[in-house]
């Protein structure tokens, strides 16, 4: 692994936390919705730096917010994150982020839009939502149909999120051709 | 901002790292199988003794915690719902119990010495492939990164309201992560410049 790639990891990482700290990152396009632009931030990771480098990134990420650093959004951190209701969807910011990394770099010859979203909505939503309903199940201990209920309200605001990535990926791709790894 | 160096020491900030760790993972693993609601009233009365012993610090600390309460309280209804009453409360309380108690270990403990209390088991790693010299590395530029990430990002902001008061496009935001994939491309290379070496090789082992 070169510097290059070390640099872009721990940037991506810390755009994952800058995310989560700064309230005025609402998207334009979700027009309320509640919801937190921290998973913005993990497909862009897998989307721009691909499968592996995407979800070392988020790990990275994890582990400095373990360690104490108060980078989740509402400026929590630490320890405490991993006995709360929501940590599978924390933990599933990793294979989230592979999953888009993943789709991304099999859709080379789709444009840059149609491929991001496809792996935006792969990672954010799917491999996400997985994780997050096994967490609840685990932690909150619901059934199955209760943890797909209780999640069902932030679907509307996460497609609209994977329409931003998607958005944000092809408007960088175009600025900075060598933004994204995989079409460089 | 990233740690608790300015807060007053306390007596657990005295107690070392590692100690804290294991002392937390055994009593998570104690209270998960805990279904009466009295052990656990005591668990949570315990908690709330220490962290009222630290006073305005421990209760900011408990304060973070207030965007997770509907959270708890859904949680707590679909189970009561399901299960009764005392099922709701007591998956309520355990959660609760936990959060307290890993917050507490990491309001007393500095960053760096969880990471030198958890030195021997990224040791453990290297033959993954996990590199000691390089995690360093990435932490140090995560943590450099946030500060720098915010500044940039405001001044782009306040450009942009100075000239409009429509809101913020995403086109915008595209702009910005393309800058700064320039940025970490140019420190690559200035650490390149410098004689980082990017294998990580132990020179003394």
């Amino acid at each position: 692994m070169d510097s290059r790639a070390i640099v872009r990891i721990a940037l991506l990482a810390a755009v994952i936390a800058a995310l989560g700290m700064v309230p005025s990152i609402v998207l334009p396009i979700a027009m309320g919705v509640p919801v937190t632009a921290q998973t913005l931030g993990v497909m862009l990771a897998g989307i721009v730096l691909g499968p592996r480098h995407g979800a070392l990134a988020v790990l990275l990420f994890l582990f400095v917010v373990l360690l104490g650093a108060p980078l989740l959004s509402g400026g929590r951190g630490g320890l405490g994150v991993l006995f709360g209701p929501s940590v599978g969807f924390l933990l599933g910011f990793t294979p989230a982020a592979f999953a888009s990394g993943l789709v991304m770099a099999r859709l080379k010859t789709l444009p840059v839009f149609a491929a991001a979203l496809g792996a935006a909505i792969t990672g954010g939503i799917v491999v996400e939502y997985a994780c997050g309903i096994l967490g609840l199940m685990a932690m909150a201990r619901m059934s199955l149909p209760q943890a797909l209920a209780a999640i069902a309200v932030f679907v509307p605001g996460d497609l609209l999120k994977a329409l931003a990535t998607a958005f944000v990926a092809e408007a960088s791709h175009r600025n900075y051709p060598a933004a994204i790894v995989s079409r460089s | 901002m990233m740690s608790d160096a300015f807060t007053p020491q306390t007596w657990l900030h005295r107690v070392p790292a590692g100690v804290k760790l294991a002392g937390l993972a055994l009593l998570s693993v104690l209270l998960l199988p805990v279904g009466d609601c009295r052990i656990l009233v005591g668990a949570l009365a315990v908690i709330a003794m220490v962290y009222a012993g630290f006073g305005h610090v421990g209760m900011a600390r408990v304060k973070l915690l207030r965007p997770l309460l509907p959270l708890l309280v859904v949680i707590g209804g679909v189970q009561a719902a399901s299960g009764g009453w005392n099922a709701g409360v007591v998956v309520t309380m355990r959660l609760l119990a936990m959060l307290l108690l890993a917050d507490l270990v990491s309001m007393t403990t500095t960053m760096s010495a969880l990471m030198e209390a958890l030195a021997p088991m990224l040791r453990l790693l290297r033959p993954l492939g996990v590199n000691p010299r390089k995690m360093a590395l990435a932490v140090a530029l995560v943590l450099r990164f946030v500060p720098v990430l915010m500044t940039r990002w405001r001044a782009r902001e306040e450009a942009w309201k100075v000239r409009t008061h429509r809101r913020i496009p995403p086109r915008l935001v595209a702009a910005f992560l393309a800058d700064i994939l320039q940025l970490a491309d140019r420190v690559a290379e200035a650490l390149d410049a410098r004689g980082f070496d990017p294998s990580g090789a132990d020179r003394h082992s």
